[in-house]
């Protein structure tokens, strides 16, 4: 494949491109589902090209195919030179992109267990059993478990003699119980919603997951949420568990610190972003006790954000988001290192798949755990009166991340120190800067998780990428809950 | 490209591959060229080019499939074996059903298939769309203005072939082109695709977008509450959307379809009628679903009652033999079914919101409101509760205040929480039906709607 890399290059160079880089994708993915003791779908595929970007006249062009034959690569190449003189014609600044000392790598995301080895009948039998459980419990009217695998092995070659080569894998898995019954559709899920949990492990995860162990309970959530009384309106002392403040984390820190946003590359689908320039170093973006990370390096953890190189060429590194409250910087790119000052980019720009253009995406967003021995139990028998919310079952949040509002499946009143009646319909709402100011607990480390957000969209066209996010249960004083049932 | 003869000589040699009773392979590709803009510049233009070729077999109940995008003899011989060996360990799946002849596919009385490949669309150059936009940034200038956008075109196929001789074949072209306009507290939008190149005028759609945002500058802002608003088609299509996956056989099934119990009711006002028709000739995609059965023209709601759903075939006799066949309205294959196997089966994505005897267009619907709000886009859409259908999300890129009759000015964005059961029983007013695209649902032909009594629960800083 480095050779298929290097004929590209050499085309485009030829072709006068002044920078260009190939990336050869092979991407290998296996998709599992059950729907109420009955396989939904099984299925595995199988993708293989070759995206090419090209400067030319300072100008970007990128072209991608997956006929990988000499003819096919050279005219994608000379494609991708050709788009990028068009591109020039329509410009404003040449591109600069930020030095990178050229790699020569082969790394491997770490896995004990290669998921590809196992088989159909195991994966199959696992679902079975937990979807099982959920239906042995009266009322559950659906049951959806789901299991996937994805091996990505990519090979970068640059202009500039990089030489990258790695193998990602990534392994996710989660079910959904159902319950509708007069005029309410209740659900729960575990061991998050929308597609389970997700990491960059091998089959080892849904190994520790206890998916069968947890699967019982989840149903009989599902129907006990119909006897639950209504979430009360008002403002109340709120505390999240760590999968539902990995959304949170997703939604007001990871997509508001993307400099592609920031400087409104992505103004017309995405959004831009409050956190103009002259923010950095000045906002006070959360409490003290708010220390966020942007951190792809393996020993950060294994999140979907996790990697040695991204896809242009550069060392994964950890940035620091958020010290002590105060805002301290962005994701970026080589493109836009400059606009921040910065001498080298953050290491953040990546791409699903061969035939889409590398950009600045989440890597592992994370909270970085409290410093203070604290566990959950801890955490409500500290606190007097508030609402207690797990499993995200609705987000959304304006276009430059200000507003925002979260559903959760499930949520408890906490009284005196201690979690009482169960709760429906839980929500919460707030101004992104607000919100975490208003932090005055984290839970410690052994509470920490990097949770997977499998789906997150961006770019046109649209790409979808996993991101990683480490959390782990949090408390915020005088939250605004319940106003998403507000009639 | 793949052509025709290629895909028919493909299908001949997986088919050799093969020892499943049956085989399907479905091929669907893409040549894909997007030129995106941003600050007044081209800063992305990408093309790719790419076909699948997705195999399902079968053996006596059970289904699999493998998919590839490399068609030598040693790939395709192994996603057969990958989807034979998948479908085998199964347990037999009675409700499974043979593959569709071509002649259970057909529809008796086929229309006309309007044309959607078109060759003026298909020859656009990265030339062109920069010249366009080059145009498009020469009139963000004149207004001062700061653009972003996209102006895309795309050549595409999609196909079913399987071992019972059916055989079906569509390829379209669609252009796109969105911009948005941005001054320094405000902004604009327009948004438009078409099969059809020439349909699209990128001039008049920024000249649009530049004037919401220069009219919409030092937005107000207002209290949330609940007001009259004016929904333009974009608007309309992204929130009315969400619904459209509950009207499905297999949502009524699995009772996690806002409709469960409620077809044959008056759900919605006398003034709502909703029909999915894949050969309306303002709408775009394939004539057949994902097994190759043709798609019929559904009426989903007539006067505001909800009629009936859409059914892929192997929903069918399940609906029939369930709980719900006496109050479901008509039980028949429509051609909506999702590809094979899968957990979803169906949805109408041909979706047509009728408008009025005597539609009305939104400068008249601005006239006759006393006090209300027009919204351009709704943003960040989700679904808050499944069976009273509320959903959350934002106004975006051009709110703004209507008193006595004119267009005020700009307002902050609000977040709403909005019943679409509720919203659809308060249209006051209806305009003409078009072609529309939006980013939070699928296209769709949709009418202005004045509403009256829609729910903003919250505002936000901008």
């Amino acid at each position: 494949m480095r050779d298929v890399a290097k004929l590209a290059l050499d085309t485009a160079v030829a072709r006068g491109a002044t920078y260009t880089d190939a990336r050869v994708v092979a991407i290998q993915s296996r998709s599992l589902t059950t729907k109420s003791g009955r396989v939904g779908h099984s299925s595995e595929s199988d993708s293989l090209g070759i995206g090419i970007r090209a400067i030319v006249d300072g100008a970007w062009g990128f072209a991608a195919t997956a006929n990988l034959s000499h003819h096919a690569v050279e005219a994608t190449a000379a494609r991708a030179v050709a788009i990028a003189r068009a591109s020039a014609f329509v410009k404003r600044e040449k591109v600069r992109l930020a030095p990178e000392p050229p790699a020569t790598a082969d790394w491997t995301t770490p896995i004990r267990i290669d998921p590809f080895t196992t088989s159909i009948e195991q994966n199959l039998d696992l679902l079975f059993k937990a979807d099982a459980e959920m239906r042995a419990v009266s009322g559950v009217t659906l049951t959806e478990t789901g299991m996937n695998f994805v091996r990505e092995e990519s090979w970068f070659l640059s202009s500039q003699s990089a030489d990258i080569h790695q193998t990602k894998y990534s392994t996710g898995a989660g079910y959904t119980a159902y319950a509708f019954a007069g005029s309410e559709i209740q659900k729960r899920s575990y061991p998050n919603s929308f597609g389970g949990q997700w990491q960059n492990r091998g089959y080892e995860l849904i190994e520790e997951m206890k998916l069968v162990e947890n699967a019982r309970r989840v149903g009989e959530e599902a129907v006990a949420l119909h006897t639950a009384d209504q979430c009360p309106e008002g403002e109340f002392t709120l505390i999240l568990d760590g999968s539902q403040l990995g959304l949170q984390i997703h939604e007001s820190i990871g997509h508001p610190i993307e400099l592609d946003r920031v400087l409104g590359m992505e103004a017309n689908f995405a959004g831009t972003s409050f956190l103009t320039l002259d923010k950095l170093n000045h906002l006070r973006y959360g409490s003290e006790l708010v220390n966020a990370v942007a951190d792809a390096r393996p020993e950060h953890g294994p999140g979907l954000g996790t990697f040695a190189y991204d896809d242009e060429g550069v060392a994964a590194q950890c940035t620091p988001i958020i010290s002590a409250g105060r805002f301290t910087g962005y994701l970026s790119s080589r493109e836009t290192a400059h606009t921040i000052g910065a001498a080298r980019s953050g290491g953040t720009v990546r791409a699903e798949g061969w035939n889409r253009l590398p950009m600045i995406r989440m890597t592992n967003v994370s909270l970085l755990p409290g410093e203070t021995p604290l566990t959950l139990d801890q955490l409500i028998a500290d606190t007097d009166h508030g609402i207690y919310m797990e499993t995200n079952k609705s987000w959304s949040i304006d276009d430059k991340r200000y507003n925002f509002q979260f559903g959760c499946e499930i949520g408890w009143e906490i009284k005196n120190g201690k979690r009482t009646r169960m709760l429906k319909n839980p929500s919460y709402s707030g101004i992104t800067t607000e919100f975490w100011n208003a932090l005055d607990a984290i839970c410690s480390r052994q509470d920490w998780v990097i949770w997977g957000t499998p789906n997150c969209g961006k770019g046109q066209p649209q790409q979808v990428m996993g991101t990683g996010h480490g959390a782990s249960p949090s408390r915020f004083r005088k939250i605004k809950v319940g106003s998403a049932y507000k009639s | 490209m793949l052509t025709q003869e290629q895909a028919v000589e493909l299908f001949s040699r997986i088919r050799r591959l093969s020892s499943a009773d049956e085989v399907e392979v479905l091929f669907s590709g893409a040549r894909f060229a997007l030129t995106r803009f941003a600050n007044n510049a081209i800063h992305q233009n990408v093309e790719d080019e790419n076909c699948i070729a997705s195999i399902r077999t079968n053996f006596d109940g059970r289904s699999a499939r493998a998919a590839v995008n490399q068609f030598d003899d040693a790939t395709l011989k192994r996603a057969v074996e990958t989807s034979e060996k998948f479908a085998r360990v199964q347990e037999k799946d009675p409700d499974l059903l043979p593959m569709p002849t071509p002649e259970e596919a057909a529809i008796a009385s086929d229309r006309d298939r309007p044309a959607r490949f078109l060759e003026e669309t298909a020859a656009i150059t990265p030339a062109e769309r920069a010249e366009s936009v080059r145009q498009i940034v020469a009139l963000a200038d004149r207004h001062k203005l700061t653009t972003a956008g996209i102006y895309s075109t795309a050549q595409s196929l999609e196909s079913v072939f399987n071992s019972r001789g059916l055989a079906e074949w569509h390829t379209q072209t669609l252009a796109e082109i969105s911009i948005t306009m941005l001054a320094g507290d405000s902004s604009g939008w327009q948004k438009l695709n078409s099969p059809d190149v020439r349909k699209l005028n990128p001039l008049q759609l920024a000249e649009t977008a530049a004037r919401k945002a220069v009219d919409s500058t030092h937005p107000r802002e207002l209290p949330p509450g609940k007001y009259t608003v004016i929904l333009e088609p974009s608007a309309a299509l992204d929130i009315v959307g969400f619904m459209f996956w509950d009207f499905g056989g297999t949502a009524i099934l699995d009772q996690r379809s806002f409709l469960n119990d409620r077809i044959g009711i008056k759900l919605f006002g006398d003034n709502i009628n909703i029909w999915d028709d894949a050969s309306h000739p303002l709408q775009a995609g394939s004539p057949f679903d994902g097994e190759g059965m043709r798609r019929r023209r559904v009426q989903l709601v007539e006067n505001g009652i909800v009629k009936r759903v859409v059914y892929a075939r192997g929903t069918v006799a399940k609906m029939k033999r369930s709980e719900f066949a006496n109050k479901i309205g008509p039980i028949e294959a429509t051609g909506h079914g999702f590809p094979l196997p899968n957990e979803i089966g169906e949805m109408p994505l041909n979706i047509v919101v009728g408008g009025s005897d005597r539609p009305r267009t939104i400068d008249q619907m601005i006239a006759s409101t006393e006090r209300g709000l027009l919204v351009t886009r709704l943003w960040y859409i989700r679904e808050v509760d499944p069976y009273e259908k509320i959903l959350t999300g934002m106004t975006r890129d051009g709110t703004f205040l209507i008193e006595n009759g004119r267009l005020k000015n700009g307002v902050r964005n609000f977040r709403f929480n909005q019943s679409l059961i509720s919203m659809l029983s308060n249209v006051e007013a209806l305009g003409a039906p078009v072609r529309a695209c939006g980013e939070e649902s699928f296209d769709m032909v949709v009418p202005p709607m004045k509403v009256r009594e829609f729910n903003f629960t919250e505002v936000t800083k901008f």
